[in-house]
């Protein structure tokens, strides 16, 4: 068996990284992490997401439109697996996607690094900068959001709330 | 490909299912996964730890989406249902982890019915057939019951969850490393709302206080040996309650403390000893409360048992 050509894999994993996340569209999902790998088994596409959160609606969405974005590149009856470890973390968000959260005036998150699971009853997290006006002096007005991977602030500087892709 | 002038053309687009709403396409949440059960493990046995995890879960989930409209605030609301949301999650991957280690265990419909082996069992098993703790069956009756609940049922989950992450089956220790971490969330904002509540004003201590007492002997439960649990603890895929509840309570303790709560009467030793308790949730043997929860989250998928959502 012969390799597929490698231009025919780099169409795929262009298809399959120019598709966004339904619910920060600014982001890509590969700029989100969640595109773990694409690959040809023979001439067809397969291509491996995580999902963000355990119970995140829009991980069906992202499998719809990786289909679509795959077919108009070429690639008909593209597989979609989903892994489950190593779990998605928010470390796995690039850079150019850090910038374009807050391009959007949404903070983006800390590094995680290590995972630390004590409680944090007295240790809070810093509060980030405002996105909008960079002030440091914020507030947590909620650690859920209107997303799974959101959570609410406030800015005490310009007034303005704003979201937050917490850490993971 | 859009008809821009005809607002419910991408409604009905033929291929872009699950375009127009999030969740309102689902696929089996454990495709492409391999789910082949590891050597040494009864796939039963399996099967019925998983159903046992995702029952506490799923049941947890349709307390916490009860607050929905009613919270005290938005933003608890959305917090409650974010919570709901993440333990409905890993009820699907559970439901889907027991479906695929023993297909028994999935009740059966009509030949030809489309609905899928997760929302069998979540729809189609009776009271008696799931195997739930109590903690999770009890109503709330205000804002602080469900904190207080929350709190012991979090610190409960996730100190179990942890210990999962070390099962010798792949796919619930990748399960469990990926709850382990929304969890934590869960865990801190009720602490930290306990916390609140307890050093509030008079009403919100007392009603916290209360909550603590009529919350505390559901406990008791939490860290009994069962049937369940012990046949898959010895081939190493499941975690002992005894050993997890050890944990929990270092947790419930501390925020007792920080809250200026003394430990509640008969709170639970913890000991594992079953003597003399009766029959629990973990037996099939439930509170009052759990059949009209199922009954009203089951009505309608059980109306239409051929139904395609």
């Amino acid at each position: 068996m012969t390799g597929p050509e490698p231009t025919l894999t780099a169409r795929a994993r262009q298809a399959a990284e120019s598709v966004v996340d339904p619910e920060l569209p600014m982001l890509t999902l590969a700029d989100l992490g969640v595109l773990r790998s694409v690959e040809l088994d023979d001439d067809r596409a397969v291509v491996t997401i995580t999902p963000t959160y355990t119970g995140c609606p829009a991980l069906v969405t992202m499998k719809a439109d990786l289909r679509l974005a795959l077919a108009a590149a070429g690639f008909p009856d593209a597989e979609i697996r989903t892994t489950l470890s190593p779990a998605w973390t928010t470390d796995w968000i690039t850079e150019e996607g850090r910038r374009a959260l807050h391009e959007h005036g949404i903070a983006p998150p800390s590094p995680v690094g290590a995972r630390t699971v004590t409680l944090q009853l007295l240790d809070r997290p810093p509060d980030p900068a405002c996105p909008r006006c960079g002030s440091t002096d914020t507030r947590v007005v909620s650690r859920f959001g209107a997303s799974a991977c959101t959570s609410q602030h406030a800015c005490s500087s310009c007034a303005e709330p704003f979201d937050k892709v917490k850490e993971l | 490909m859009t008809d821009h002038e005809n607002a419910y053309s991408g409604l009905v687009e033929a291929d872009s299912d699950a375009r127009w709403a999030f969740g309102t396409g689902f696929d089996d949440p454990l495709a492409g996964i391999d789910a082949s059960v590891p050597p040494g493990i009864d796939g039963g046995r399996l099967a019925a730890y998983c159903l046992v995890l995702g029952d506490d879960s799923l049941v947890m989930a349709q307390r916490l989406i009860q607050w929905c409209t009613r919270a005290p605030e938005l933003e608890e609301e959305v917090a409650l249902a974010n919570v709901a949301l993440d333990l409905l999650g890993q009820t699907r991957l559970l439901y889907a982890r027991a479906a695929a280690a023993d297909p028994s265990s999935v009740p059966a419909l009509p030949d030809g019915s489309p609905v899928p082996a997760e929302d069998r069992l979540a729809f189609f098993r009776d009271p008696a057939e799931f195997r739930c703790v109590h903690l999770v069956e009890l109503p709330d009756t205000d804002f602080a019951t469900a904190i207080v609940r929350l709190f012991a049922f979090a610190a409960w989950r996730l100190a179990l969850l942890e210990a999962l992450e070390g099962s010798v089956d792949p796919v619930l220790a990748a399960v469990a490393a990926k709850a382990v971490k929304e969890v934590h969330y869960h865990r801190d904002y009720a602490a930290r709302w306990l916390v609140t509540l307890a050093g509030g004003t008079d009403e919100s201590r007392r009603r916290t206080l209360d909550a603590i007492a009529s919350t505390w002997p559901y406990l008791d439960e939490l860290g009994r040996a069962d049937d369940v649990s012990s046949a898959l603890l010895p081939s190493g895929g499941s975690a002992d309650p005894r050993a997890v509840w050890s944990s929990t309570r270092a947790v419930l303790d501390q925020v007792l403390a920080a809250a200026g709560v003394p430990e509640p009467k008969g709170a639970p030793a913890g000991n594992g000893d079953s003597a003399g308790a009766g029959p629990g949730g973990r037996d099939g043997r439930h509170t009052e409360w759990l059949e009209p929860l199922l009954a009203e989250m089951q009505e309608l998928a059980r109306a239409h048992p051929a139904g395609r959502w």
